[in-house]
């Protein structure tokens, strides 16, 4: 057996603030095989981010420390681990082998480049084309993410195009160098859910052809039923459950993801009509303050499952059956 | 039947467009009519650009309409002197979407509610204090949380500190711009839920602008669905979930995120953008996106037909199209 394209164990990122040292990731694992989509679900504050930049290794300005393996297949075989990468080795990496595309396009386009030449920069650097090529390439590549008129957008500037068209734009510039695994970071979260539709599209139609793993980072189940293969569910820096997406929606088996799943309104138009328009579950509370994080299980002060042993350590990864895993105590009993 | 609270009526904010030519303007919003009735939420829906944020500022007169006519409880807004506008700004309230951005950072959570009481004449210095905490308590806060700060505060207290704000002057009405578009999913139940019972509570009105599908749905009593400064079509949040008539409803709804697979269906899909409301298309201004147009739908510009007493569409193949979603 091959190994997986990103496989991330126990991965620790910390940073230090004015508090005090605030771990971020508390021991992350994931994995994610080559024409996978994995989805990395959570909100605010879960850590989801920190680990799409600690992957891309983009803290270090920050201050982090990361600990733990990010070990990474390169296209020649070769399993690298990205954790102990020299800075030099990681900008032969991003870009090329991994790329990331991010929620707001506008701010990780150069306004003052046009879009072609922008394209066109991660195919010279990493491909060794020269300009000519570079630039036929990147119109191709406008092409492929279906931009109308590639020869005559290629020329004009970021500010000339929508905000759907600079999410197309930055996906291809992204996958110019045709990566092994593309990172996306809530790339359709600020777009309407008619362009969202089409970006979401997209991705799928060029994953397909190109071959790449995608870790799609974002905190709508609605995208990820839509899109992913597998889910990971993250809390307080922590992936508190895992598994194939119908199978977490189907049997989620970690109160969170639960609680996620019936937070979203569902209407009954028989109910409203007699006035009894049922009340949205609520998740009470919000997450806890990563500088002072909760002895147990982190989801614990906000649980109505909670029992007195979760607050006495961190539960591990129970097998729920399959590649189902969840960090609850209490896993068996969630249903009913 | 008896007048509805709000009732809007050929509204068009046009704003001057520069450097595009003579006699050039946004359409922002382009003749727009609908109604809010005592204790009624409306949800108002359509993509960025659409014109629903200007179309509810131009309600509350945050904008300056270009014609039209706005009537709030009998009263003709869009001619309102300033200190009329004034009093009657007390009655209709706005929540906004980035509840950070719309709290002063350097004014305590009690002397933004109370700077609101100051400046509508409600209660007296003495007895301010109290009714502050009173507010407070209502949207699911503390008393304490008066003497704080809105940075001592997560993304959905802050919103409730806005709610509160909003509420402190006894408002009839409150146009609600996006107020859960940026929180947690966790968090936007327990915001709608206070939504759900405040308006049960007081008998408010709401404008609920928002994007989500699913929140519009299971909050508001009637949907208007707007494009390009225009209403696309309007009806019981039953008739256009279940039952829409006009291909844009359709393709919105089509486009939201749907998680059982069970429930997935034939999508009508939407190429590009929205057009430049500088220079929309003729007739239908949906008709440049829409996979029914035919030749007639750039010639003429379709009237809002009623199909029942709450339902009424834009749309001259309405009759033919089947766009009835299965439930």
């Amino acid at each position: 057996m091959t190994d997986p394209l990103l496989d991330i164990r126990h991965l620790t990122t910390e940073f230090q603030t004015e508090s005090g040292t605030v771990r971020a990731l508390k021991g992350v694992d994931l994995t994610v095989e080559s024409g996978q989509t994995v989805a990395l679900v959570g909100e605010s504050g879960s850590g989801k981010s920190v680990t799409s930049l600690s992957v891309m290794r983009l803290l270090a300005r920050s201050g982090a420390s990361i600990n733990g393996e990010i070990r990474f297949r390169r296209r020649d075989g070769v399993v690298i681990d990205l954790a102990g990468e020299s800075e030099a080795g990681m900008r032969r990496v991003r870009g090329n082998e991994i790329s990331m595309i991010f929620q707001e396009p506008m701010t990780s386009l150069n306004p003052t480049v046009k879009v072609g030449a922008q394209i066109a920069e991660a195919a010279r650097l990493h491909l060794k084309v020269d300009r000519r090529e570079a630039q036929r390439r990147a119109i191709d590549m406008l092409a492929l993410v279906e931009i109308p008129d590639p020869e005559l957008r290629a020329e004009i500037y970021p500010h000339q195009l929508s905000g759907g068209m600079r999410q197309r734009v930055m996906i291809a510039m992204a996958l110019i160098c045709r990566p092994a695994l593309l990172i996306a970071d809530e790339p359709t979260t600020a777009l309407d859910v008619t362009v969202q539709l089409q970006i979401l599209s997209l991705i799928r139609r060029l994953q397909k052809e190109i071959g790449m793993g995608v870790l799609f980072i974002t905190h709508n189940l609605g995208v990820v039923a839509e899109l992913a293969d597998r889910v990971a569910v993250m809390y307080a820096g922590r992936v508190v459950e895992q598994a194939e997406t119908s199978e977490i929606f189907k049997r989620p088996s970690h109160p969170y993801t639960r609680g996620l799943l019936s937070s979203m309104p569902v209407i009954d138009y028989e109910a409203r009509e007699r006035g009894q328009l049922p009340r949205l579950r609520e998740i009470p509370g919000s997450v806890p303050d990563p500088a002072v994080p909760p002895p147990g299980c982190a989801f614990e002060p906000r649980c109505s499952w909670r029992l007195e042993a979760c607050r006495a350590e961190v539960p591990p990864l129970f097998d729920v059956g399959g590649t189902h895993r969840s960090r609850c105590l209490r896993w068996s009993d969630l249903d009913g | 039947m008896a007048e509805p609270l709000l009732e809007v009526r050929d509204l068009k904010v046009h704003f001057a467009a520069r450097g595009k030519g003579r006699d050039a303007s946004v359409k922002a919003v382009d003749g727009v009519s609908l109604t809010v009735g005592a204790g009624e939420v409306v949800g108002l829906v359509g993509e960025s650009g659409s014109g629903k944020s200007t179309l509810g500022r131009a309600i509350l007169r945050l904008i300056d309409p270009t014609h039209g006519s706005v009537r709030f409880e009998g009263t003709e807004v869009t001619t309102l002197s300033p200190n009329a506008l004034k009093a009657m700004r007390s009655r209709m309230q706005i929540i906004f979407q980035d509840p950070y951005a719309s709290l002063n950072p350097r004014m305590s959570v009690g002397q933004i509610i109370g700077e609101a009481l100051y400046l509508h004449g409600i209660g007296s210095r003495q007895d301010r204090p109290q009714r502050i905490g009173d507010i407070l308590e209502k949207v699911g806060l503390h008393r304490s949380a008066a003497a704080r700060f809105p940075h001592e505060f997560s993304g959905g207290q802050r919103q409730r500190i806005g709610i509160a704000r909003a509420l402190a002057v006894n408002p009839r009405f409150i146009l609600a711009d996006e107020p859960v578009s940026a929180l947690d999913v966790s968090i936007q139940a327990q915001i709608i839920n206070l939504l759900q019972d405040l308006r049960k509570e007081l008998g408010l009105s709401l404008l609920f602008i928002g994007h989500d599908l699913s929140v519009i749905e299971y909050l508001c009593d009637r949907v208007v669905v707007l494009y390009l400064g225009r209403v696309m079509e309007m009806g019981t949040a039953e008739e256009l979930y279940r039952a829409p008539r006009h291909p844009y409803t359709r393709a919105l709804l089509d486009a939201a995120p749907v998680i059982d697979p069970s429930k997935r269906r034939d999508r009508i899909a939407l190429k590009g953008d929205l057009p430049s409301p500088v220079d929309p298309p003729s007739g239908c201004v949906f008709r440049t996106r829409c996979p029914f147009a035919v030749s007639e739908c750039a010639s003429r510009v379709p009237d809002l037909r009623s199909f029942s007493a709450s339902h009424s569409v834009a749309c001259i193949r309405a009759d033919e199209l089947q766009l009835r979603v299965e439930a």
